[in-house]
């Protein structure tokens, strides 16, 4: 069965024991600028800055938590919701930034919708928008990193919707067969875009599937830091001893909409979000923190406003940089570009020179 | 040089992957123990052990999308897919995720596998043991397409795609797997990719065709020699990345094109080869294109003889385009 930690939203009774005061200040740091990165996003996709945005309000705690039980040497494999994942990984905000403009300072050149990045120097891989695919190639990579004998886990990162999908089966039974060191961390938000997680599947939990598997299930509040942080340090720990893969349910809830293409109030009640924005994992690990007495209220205010600085100066940043190369378009397809790709490429750069096309 | 049939060819090509480059892993269904429901992996478990040639549960997105992961890791995966036909629960890993990774990640993920699969009809095989899918894959940017048609080329055309960058869809014309044999070079033997081949000169008419088309293609050409006319037969070998200058050159020659092959018709691999000539040879040509292929139906059963290109068909079309000018 799932072992499962303290309820969603119940306080945590003990401080958690193995992070450390500065470290918990850090992470709530990092859960505040996601918050506003979050929220300055949504804005600049009303404002027609940016062409979307897939927000990730409410999942703060589960993702700082979790990421930070993990070493750079990890390779993480997110789906396109983890800001606070990316942000506690060390990846510049505006290195995002410049992804969800497409300019030239995006590393993906263009290419990709907002919140689809990756960054091979961090060990971040590129996210795609099918929900699920991700989840065999964290296994195909601890495998490799098996045969290879390099100490080191891979992490998958997904969405309850995603234990729908046949990649989930396929990935857990491989990880499961093969004993690859693995995280599977599933964020169960309660929603996969309108359709709520009862749903979802018939069954309790998603932790219990793992059963079906033979890997171990754990469920935690998605809420509370270091409650994630330990679940995800123990299956680290045990990938590590070959005690192969672990999946990991943190419950939490997508405060915002599926992306800025939702209107959530077509399928969840406003009672509903009242009832979870009470369990805000901000607020609770400010809560946390100011009863530790590791943080004042003068030192949040502080944090917020620096937070909204940081934000604003790597906005100002990417906003100056120029927009993206057209005949960058052209790269990449394959290592070299064969002959009708290249008259392609000539073509679209005969309109440009000609002024028939704007760039 | 050895005598070997076409999927013996594909084995060595493996073994000789195998045995330079601690990084090749193959996995699949039923090619380590078993080695390969056509044996094409026979012994390789035996060589390179279990960790190398690896036996996984049956799922082809699982197959696929571990063998990305690996690749990505920086190993040299060489999944195989048991039957092309079943290759399609792992089409969203090779279209959305294999084909796109280089490209979405602006470079910084190159994702390097090469999977192989027989394909093909005329082993009583039916709707689902028969099909030629490669028109799918040749319409997706970021991949490569490889077919080869003899035991030569298809060591070689195999080696070359595992020392590529890109991913490789490597289909093996399982109809003619034991039906030719041909000597083969040993060691790292490597016939590039991108490369057709005319495997006969004729000055009459171009015959383009791969895989197990190839060999009914040939002996309607000889077939044809006695009639006088002279058919150039190409083996296209490489789909993608096409060889254009190949094909053109060919046409510009003779003035006529026949294309061969047994995927259906519409929208199939030669309407691209036709769409090529009508834009740049339409002057060289004396005679409308001709194409040879399966019909527009599922592939059936019992009445495969007749659904798929044999050699009066396409002799009936190479008169055709030579006679209608």
């Amino acid at each position: 069965m799932a072992e499962a930690t303290n309820a969603v939203g119940a306080h945590a009774t003990t401080p958690a024991p193995s992070l450390s005061t500065v470290q918990l200040i850090e992470a709530y740091r990092t859960m505040v600028l996601a918050r506003v990165v979050d929220e300055r996003c949504m804005m600049l996709q009303r404002q027609g800055r940016i062409g979307f945005y897939v927000p990730m309000q409410g999942q703060e705690a589960a993702q700082v938590g979790s990421t930070l039980a993990l070493r750079p040497e990890d390779w993480i494999f997110p789906a396109y919701r983890e800001l606070a994942v990316a942000l506690t990984r060390g990846i510049p905000l505006t290195l995002l930034l410049d992804q969800f403009f497409g300019n030239s300072g995006d590393v993906e050149k263009g290419r990709q919708m907002p919140n689809h990045y990756g960054y091979r120097r961090f060990n971040f891989v590129t996210a795609s928008s099918p929900v699920g695919t991700q989840i065999t190639h964290a296994v195909g990579a601890a495998m490799a990193a098996m045969m290879r004998k390099q100490s080191l886990v891979t992490v998958a990162f997904f969405g309850d919707g995603t234990t729908s999908s046949s990649d989930f089966h396929a990935g857990l039974n491989f990880a499961g067969v093969f004993q690859s060191p693995t995280v599977f961390i599933c964020q169960n938000n309660q929603y996969a875009i309108s359709l709520p997680r009862e749903r979802q599947t018939r069954s309790a939990t998603l932790a219990e599937k793992a059963d079906a598997y033979g890997l171990p299930g754990v469920l935690v509040d998605g809420t509370d830091l270091p409650a994630v942080y330990r679940a995800v340090r123990d299956a680290r720990e045990r990938a590590i001893g070959g005690g192969g893969p672990t999946l990991i349910e943190a419950q939490v809830y997508r405060l915002g909409p599926h992306s800025t293409s939702d209107d959530p109030k077509r399928y969840r009640s406003d009672d509903e979000l009242k009832e979870w924005k009470a369990k805000d994992p901000l607020a609770r690990m400010k809560h946390d923190l100011l009863e530790r007495n590791a943080l004042t209220q003068e030192q949040d205010h502080e944090l917020w406003e620096t937070a909204k600085k940081e934000v604003a100066s790597a906005l100002s940043q990417t906003e100056s940089l120029p927009p993206v190369d057209p005949l960058s378009m052209f790269d990449d397809v394959l290592a070299k570009r064969p002959t009708g790709l290249q008259e392609e490429r000539d073509e679209l750069s005969r309109f440009l020179r000609e002024g028939a096309l704007k760039p | 040089m050895t005598e070997l049939t076409l999927v013996q060819a594909v084995n060595r090509a493996l073994q000789q992957a195998l045995r330079a480059d601690p990084d090749v892993v193959l996995l699949g269904e039923d090619i380590g123990v078993n080695g390969g429901v056509f044996r094409a992996t026979e012994g390789l478990i035996k060589e390179f052990g279990p960790e190398r040639v690896i036996d996984t549960p049956l799922s082809e997105t699982g197959i696929i999308g571990t063998a990305i992961g690996m690749a990505l890791y920086g190993l040299k995966p060489i999944p195989e897919i048991q039957f092309q036909d079943f290759i399609y629960p792992a089409f969203d890993q090779i279209v959305s995720e294999l084909a796109k990774f280089r490209y979405r990640s602006g470079g910084q993920y190159p994702c390097h596998v090469v999977i192989r699969a027989p394909y093909g009809g005329g082993v009583k095989g039916g709707l689902y043991h028969s099909q030629s899918a490669e028109a799918y894959f040749a319409h997706t940017a970021g991949l490569k397409v490889v077919i080869p048609s003899t035991p030569a080329d298809a060591k070689g055309l195999l080696l070359s795609s595992i020392h590529d960058e890109d991913p490789v869809l490597f289909f093996e014309p399982k109809r003619i797997y034991r039906a030719v044999t041909g000597e083969v070079p040993d060691g790292d033997h490597r016939v590039p990719l991108g490369e057709a081949k005319v495997v006969r000169e004729g000055s009459d008419v171009s015959v383009f065709a791969y895989g197990a088309m190839m060999p009914p293609s040939v002996k309607a050409a000889e077939t044809l020699a006695s009639e006088g006319i002279e058919a150039e037969v190409v083996d296209l070998r490489t789909l993608v990345p096409l060889d254009q200058t190949a094909v053109l050159g060919s046409v510009e020659k003779t003035g006529r094109a026949v294309i061969v092959h047994e995927a259906p018709k519409f929208c199939g691999y030669g309407a691209e080869i036709a769409a090529l000539l009508a834009e740049r040879a339409l002057y060289s040509l004396k005679s409308p294109v001709v194409r040879v292929t399966g019909w527009d139906t599922p592939f059936p059963y019992a009445l495969e003889h007749l659904y798929l290109p044999g050699v009066e068909r396409i002799t009936h079309a190479i008169r055709t385009a030579v006679r209608s000018s």
